[in-house]
This record gives structure tokens, sequence and C-alpha cells, in this order.
């Protein structure tokens, strides 16, 4: 099937099989690997999109139902060749350790920062919910949206 | 995971969504695909053919009447039923939603889809059933409207035959309700839930202790506990938990939900 999709502002044109997922539309067929696969079954968060505005999951999608829909994807995020604020928190705050998850917590922190900046202790542990860091990295995820949010 | 090979359609209409569910034996509708997408990974269903129903603005919807009842579009969002004004006039809606896994599925995931796929864990067959909510079914013979008692007929299995959809929910009038779980984690998967409702008397729907929601009534909060006990509830048991703690489960949070409702 022939779709287009915008990803991160450039507009792709594929002909993709309905069967595909979106993540792997994106990881293999757009080479955008930024967002991650760790489960496959919709409970870890590491491909966390932004998909027409709202986060989802892109392992739970079909790249099919992304026609003519807008994503945003954590190669999305930079500013040119500089982080954003966002992302320079979750550095300065070591919000990552092995990085896996990382995608996904900055697409769900993006997402929340947007609708609420400046939401409380409890809307930011919320918001974080549905992704899981196996680094168990938590607290300074947390404390790195928190600095972002001010 | 790489699906089994399937076919895809997106119509622009419920008419339309019915002829090409009724064109193919194999083909199944999709919603929020938060179910569903992972039972074609698991390979526990393989449909020959999706039909989307995301964009069919007929199955969205809240409408809240001058009775005070609510009118559901079976395609409204997790996340768009805790925002609507009008699903307000029945609180416990938008509570129970709110606890359902996490953002990302509360935004995909429908209302609709979760009576559909009828899992005894899921947080709404109970709660539908409690409040006493009714489901129209439209198909090629038509239309009819039935209660929760005969929507749900088994695991996973409803009142919605093959070619046909679940197009609205309809919710009475009412603030007297309660709803407590005991989950995996917070906002996770529920081990034992009760939903209660009251009007004079109360009525309460046990979940993931049967195929089938399992309703109590009782006259009071003190009577919650015996009434369960008449049931004579035979959970299953799992790793999460065994059938005589799911059975003592049912009677502490039918009590809590029971609390709340009429309190
Ligand atoms: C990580 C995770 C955790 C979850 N935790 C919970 C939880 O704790 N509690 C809970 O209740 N749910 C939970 N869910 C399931 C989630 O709520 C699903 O969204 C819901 O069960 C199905 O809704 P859906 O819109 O995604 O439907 P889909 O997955 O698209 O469809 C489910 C089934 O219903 C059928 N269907 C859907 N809509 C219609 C219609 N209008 N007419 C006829 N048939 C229809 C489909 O053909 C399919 O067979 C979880 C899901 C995930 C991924
Ligand atoms: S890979 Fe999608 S939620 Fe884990
Ligand atoms: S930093 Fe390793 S999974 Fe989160």
């Amino acid at each position: 099937m022939d779709v287009a999709v915008s990803v991160n502002g450039t507009v792709y044109e594929r002909d993709v099989e309905p069967r595909k997922l979106l993540i792997h539309f994106l990881r293999d067929d757009l080479d955008l690997t930024g967002s991650h696969i760790g489960c496959d079954t919709g409970n870890c968060g590491a491909c966390s999109v932004i998909f027409d505005g709202k986060l989802v999951k892109s392992c739970m999608l079909l790249a099919v139902q992304a026609n003519g829909a807008q994503i945003e994807t954590v190669e999305g995020l930079s500013e040119g060749d500089e982080l954003n604020a966002l992302q320079r928190a979750f550095r300065e705050h070591h919000a990552l350790q092995c990085g896996y998850c990382t995608p996904g917590m900055l697409m769900s922190a993006t997402a929340l920062l947007r609708d609420n900046p400046s939401p409380s202790d409890d809307e930011i542990k919320t918001a974080l919910q549905g992704n899981i860091c196996r680094c168990t990295g938590y607290w300074n995820i947390f404390e790195a949206v928190k600095a972002a949010a001010r | 995971m790489l699906l089994r090979e399937v076919e895809y359609a997106k119509p622009a209409s419920v008419a339309e969504a019915l002829t090409l569910l009724a064109a193919d034996d194999g083909a199944r509708a999709l919603a929020g695909g938060q179910t569903l997408i992972n039972v074609m990974k698991a390979r526990a269903a393989s449909p020959d053919a999706l039909v989307d129903l995301n964009g069919l603005e007929e199955l969205k919807g809240i409408e809240l009447g001058a009775d005070g009842t609510l009118s559901i579009g079976p395609m409204t969002t997790y996340a768009e039923l805790i925002a609507s004004a009008e699903a307000r006039a029945r609180p416990i809606l938008g509570e129970v939603c709110a606890t359902i896994a996490d953002v990302q599925v509360r935004n995909r995931g429908t209302i609709g889809g979760n009576l559909c796929s009828n899992d005894p864990t899921n947080h709404l067959p109970p709660l539908m059933s409690a409040i006493g909510a009714q489901m129209t079914i439209t198909g090629a013979g038509g239309t009819r409207t039935v209660p929760a008692s005969d929507f749900f007929l088994g695991v996973y299995m409803t009142a919605v035959g093959p070619g046909e959809l679940l197009t609205r929910i309809h919710v009475p009038a009412g603030r007297h309700d309660g709803f407590a779980a005991v989950t995996l984690g917070v906002d996770g998967t529920c081990i034992v839930n009760a939903a209660a409702t009251w009007d004079g008397k109360l009525r309460i729907a046990l979940g993931c202790v049967d195929a089938v929601p399992v309703l109590v009534e009782a006259d009071s909060v003190d009577d919650v506990r015996a009434a369960v006990r008449g049931a004579r509830l035979d959970p299953p048991s799992d790793v999460h938990a065994s059938s005589e703690y799911r059975a003592h489960l049912a009677g502490v949070l039918a009590e809590r939900a029971a609390r709340q409702a009429a309190g």
C-alpha cells in the first residue's frame, strides 16, 4: 500500500505491507533507528513516538495507519546540532545509563511538557508510567524532567 | 514481530465498514489495536483483513442527554473520555479509565475495544455491568440494543456477531458508583476488580473471577460479604493468585467498591 507519512517534518512516500508495524517502518524503511524495540508487546515504551500530537507506542500500530499522519521521533528533538533543553537536562542529571529507554522517555516527557509545562511531581510520574527503564534509573529521569519543566 | 500477511482497509462510513466485514469471514475490526495487535503478534488470532474503524466520526463522541444519560461512541479513547466534560455526568467512567495502563495505551485504546475484547481482567466489562449500561450492535440484519448481561458471553466473546459492530454504548444517569481493584503494580492488570452502584440497593459486578462479570446484589454494605459468598465463586488460579485468594479478594473489593458507591 502507498503511504505518505510526515516524520519530523519530512514527508516520506513509501510502499508498505499492511502487516508492517510502525516501529519497523521507522527503523527499517526510513532508517530512523532512534526509536527502540524493547518488548514488542506494548509494555516497555521504548518505541514511544508522538502521532498526530498524541504519545503512542509504535509497536502497537501498523505503518499503514500512519498514512497522512505527522509523526515525531527522538531524532526530531535536537535544535540543529544542539541538544534541546530536555535532552540537556537528561545529560546534566545522568538520566541515562545504558540509554535504551531514553528515546521513549524523552518522547513521553516531550508530550507531557507540551500539554503541561509546569507539571506536579505526581503528574511527571504518571506521564512516565508507560516507560520502563531496565537500568532502573527512574529517580534521575524524574529529576531531569522536573528540571526541564521549570 | 512480523505479523502474518493481512489486508487492510480504512472505510469512510459505518455502512462501508459493515459491508467489508460481512464480505469476508476472516475480517476483523481494528479499533485502538492495543489488544488486537498483540493478539496478532502472538498468532492467537490471524485475521485475513483488518477493517480500521479509526476516523469514523459516527463511532466517536459523547452526548449527554437532558435526563442525564450518556451516549458514548465506541471509538472514544480512554483519554478522550477522561477529558470529556459530558462524561463527568457519571464520574466513575473517567476515574476508572484514568487507571488503565498508561498514557500511551489511554491515547489509543477505546471504550468499545475494551468491551468487545471482553478480556476477564479488563476494567470496563464489570464497570458497564454494574452501572447498567446497554450496548447497541449494528449489522446487515439491523440494530439491536442489549444489556450488559446479554452482551458479555464468554472469555473474549460478546454478543457482537460476525459482520457486526458495536456502534453505541448507553449509560444511565447516576453518580453513586465505586470501583476497587488489586492490580499488578500501580494501574497494572487486575488480579480481581469490583464495580458497584447504589440506587436504593447495591449492584456489584466482579471481574477476573469468571468468564464474564459476576453480578451480586445487596441491600447494604454490611450484607456485601455474605452476598459474594452466596455467589459461590470458583475463580481460576494462576501465577498471580490462587483460586482461594481471588475468591477472598472478591469479597474485600466488593465491599470497598460498595462503600464508595454508598458513601
Ligand atoms: C501494556 C498494556 C496494558 C493494558 N492494561 C489493561 C488493563 O489494565 N485493563 C484493561 O481494561 N485493558 C488493558 N489493556 C488493553 C487495552 O485497554 C485495550 O485498549 C483494550 O482491551 C482494547 O481496546 P482497543 O480499542 O485497543 O481494541 P482493539 O485491540 O483494536 O480490538 C479488540 C477487539 O475488539 C474488537 N472490536 C473493537 N472495537 C469494536 C467495535 N466497535 N465493534 C466490534 N468489534 C470491535 C476487535 O475486532 C478486536 O477483536 C492493556 C493494553 C496494553 C498494551
Ligand atoms: S517495544 Fe513497544 S512498548 Fe515495548
Ligand atoms: S537507561 Fe538503561 S534502560 Fe533506561
